[in-house]
């Protein structure tokens, strides 16, 4: 039975850089743990000694040759961006004014 | 002929007209642009109409054939995108709020492959927001409605892609599927839906939701329509890291020799863990009747036992919303896409929250949350790494079932075509319909849905067919000579028990059915 607290989500909210609101936290509180509870019977066949698939169709050494290719067309990328200043993505200062 | 005759033609109809001169490009395109703006107001499948470049690229491909040029296929025959598939020139928003707008600097590898077939481009189709539903009730543009029943889901993340096939907004058209985006929604429209072997279809441009499990795929109203599409899209691409080595398999041939309706020798493989209880009567009932009718096409039917098939929902609940908590930490509000100012101090990790928490709907937090949840620290061995362990599990589920059978098939859903609101509050509802179709994605197999009759409620119901990994003309082979059977009962492709579409001013409309059309006698 898991038992996933809303500070547990808050908490969850901050590492995936997403604001919720407290509504919103609560209402993933609850889902959250009736689907962790759905999903949680895995163990019973998931054991140690099975090998873990992350790939479906198992490929080796990818590699393409190294020859330069054109970039994407810049101005084209600055007409998307939110803010840009000399050819710069202008964001706001990582850290707070303390 | 006129404009409506030409929306009613499939893809390989409309490429003889025009290969035989018999109608243009540009009429072609004309006749779609028409029907859309006649229905999509009631169907809402598209969320961007491409006219002037489809035009554009149809009277390019009419002067092309006057001066006498060797052209592809399908070149002429219009064809509309799922609109998590990025295109230079028209807005790419993956359904959601957070690419409001975005144009595209790039066209994915699908689009070159489209363009360089010369197939006009309709538009951009609706869906679920970043791929993340089975209804396309969390596009942030609104939901599409089921040409079948306007009152109706048409199924999801892609059914704008489907709903415009079925109604005649377009002869074909790409979606994708990563648990059954492409497949449900052609069962629940009547069409003809793949998802092509992991790796087979480039996601070079395709806006990633989960980067194991999505694939790429056509969406026809028949086998040999879908085929073509199949065999425009597929091969090799050096720019998508899992893109398969290999030539692909004929899917056009496959689609043809099996028109011919000759299954002697072929083994039908069917799931024990895929029918049953919790599937619709009707379902059943359709899938019952396309078993006898494979076996009067020769074919040996047998049951395979896939044990591990009842843990696929809950590996696929854990791996894919891990996957795409990190696939979607790149929507910040930095480089591109929504940027929300919040309120002081403001810094960057603030702004990126900010940009973040407005832009995206609740089904698309429900999965970051869940997916960090099942990566964070101490977690991993009891979620995400047991999830990939019984991936392998089931990949040995299938591969043992595979030796006993040449293809394995299953209903694609187990219901028909829901009404709007009633799986909305119920999340897990939601995603328990996608339990037949999740397992193909966690192997990375290649699978199919083609309409197998209507229920009893009127409703289509798909037939779903999956074969073992670069195998995909099995799916066509098989599919083909099902479709041409079941037509054969029914007297017509079951499309066209769809009634007119009517706007809704003129009132609600329910399917016309002739009676005993659409269900096997």
């Amino acid at each position: 039975m898991s038992d996933i607290s809303s500070d547990e989500v808050a908490r969850l909210a901050v590492m995936a850089a997403l604001d919720l609101t407290a509504a919103e936290i609560a209402q993933l509180t609850s889902e959250l743990n009736v689907i962790v509870d759905s999903v949680a019977n895995l163990g019973k066949v998931a054991t140690l000694d099975v090998p873990i698939t992350s790939h479906p169709v198992p490929l080796e050494n990818v590699f393409r040759a190294d020859v330069p290719e054109p970039s994407i067309d810049l101005a084209e990328v600055w007409a998307m961006a939110p803010e840009v200043e000399a050819d710069m993505f202008v964001v706001p200062r990582m850290l707070s004014e303390d | 002929m006129s404009a409506s005759d030409l929306t009613r033609l499939s893809a390989a109809e409309l490429s003889d007209q025009l290969a035989s001169g018999t109608t243009t490009a540009v009429a072609a395109t004309e006749a779609h642009l028409a029907r859309i703006a006649e229905v999509d107001p009631a169907v809402h499948a598209y969320l961007h109409v491409n006219a002037d470049g489809a035009l554009r690229t149809a009277r390019e491909v009419d002067a092309k054939r006057a001066a006498g040029e060797k052209l592809p296929r399908l070149a002429g025959v219009p064809i509309a995108l799922k609109d998590l598939i990025v295109t230079i020139g028209m807005p790419t928003t993956a359904g959601s709020k957070m690419l409001e707008g975005w144009l595209s600097p790039y066209d994915a590898t699908v689009v070159e492959r489209v363009k360089a077939a010369g197939m006009p481009i309709l538009g951009k189709t609706n869906m679920d927001e970043f791929a993340m539903g089975a209804s396309t009730e969390w596009s942030a543009y609104g939901p599409t409605h089921n040409p079948w029943d306007l009152g109706r889901i048409p199924g999801g993340s892609g059914g704008g892609s489907a709903a415009a096939v079925a109604a005649y907004e377009a002869p074909l058209a790409i979606g994708s599927d990563t648990g059954g985006s492409i497949r449900a929604p052609s069962a629940f429209t009547g069409t003809v839906g793949v998802k092509p072997t992991y790796g087979s279809i480039s996601r070079y441009g395709m806006i990633a939701m989960a980067s194991s499990l999505d694939q790429g795929g056509p969406v026809g109203r028949t086998v040999l329509d879908t085929a073509l599409l199949h065999e425009v899209l597929a091969g090799h691409d050096p720019r998508d890291s899992t893109s398969l080595p290999d030539a692909p398999p004929d899917f056009v041939a496959a689609a043809l020799r099996g028109r011919k309706g000759d299954l002697t020798g072929v083994r039908v493989g069917v799931i024990k863990q895929l029918h049953g209880e919790g599937y619709q009567p009707g379902v059943t009932a359709r899938f019952d009747e396309a078993l006898e009718v494979l076996r009067g096409l020769g074919a040996s039917v047998v049951e395979v036992d896939c044990p591990h098939f009842a843990y696929a929902f809950d590996a696929y609940y854990l791996i894919m919303p891990a996957e795409a908590s990190s696939n979607l930490a790149r929507f910040d509000g930095v480089r591109y896409g929504l940027r929300v100012t919040p309120e002081p101090p403001v810094t960057a990790e603030r702004m990126m929250a900010a940009s973040r928490g407005a832009g995206f709907g609740p089904e698309v937090k429900r999965r970051i949350i869940l997916g960090t949840y099942a990566l964070a620290a101490g977690h991993f061995d009891e979620y995400y790494g047991a999830a990939l362990r019984v991936r392998t599990l089931i990949q040995q589920d299938f591969a043992r079932a595979f030796e006993q059978a040449d293809v394995l098939v299953s209903p694609t859903a187990p219901t028909t075509a829901f009404r709007f609101g009633e799986k909305l509050d119920d999340p897990l509802a939601m995603y328990k319909g996608d339990v037949a179709t999740i397992p193909a994605n966690l192997a990375g197999d290649p699978a199919m849905s083609l309409p197998s009759g209507l229920s009893d409620d009127g409703l289509p119901v798909g037939f779903q067919i999956i074969a073992p990994q670069r195998a995909d003309d099995r799916l066509y082979y098989v599919g083909a000579a099902l479709e041409a059977a079941l037509e054969k009962r029914w007297g017509a492709p079951l499309l066209s028990n769809l009634s007119e579409i009517t706007l809704p001013s003129s009132g609600a409309q329910s399917p016309d059915l002739a009676p005993g059309k659409g269900q096997s006698q």
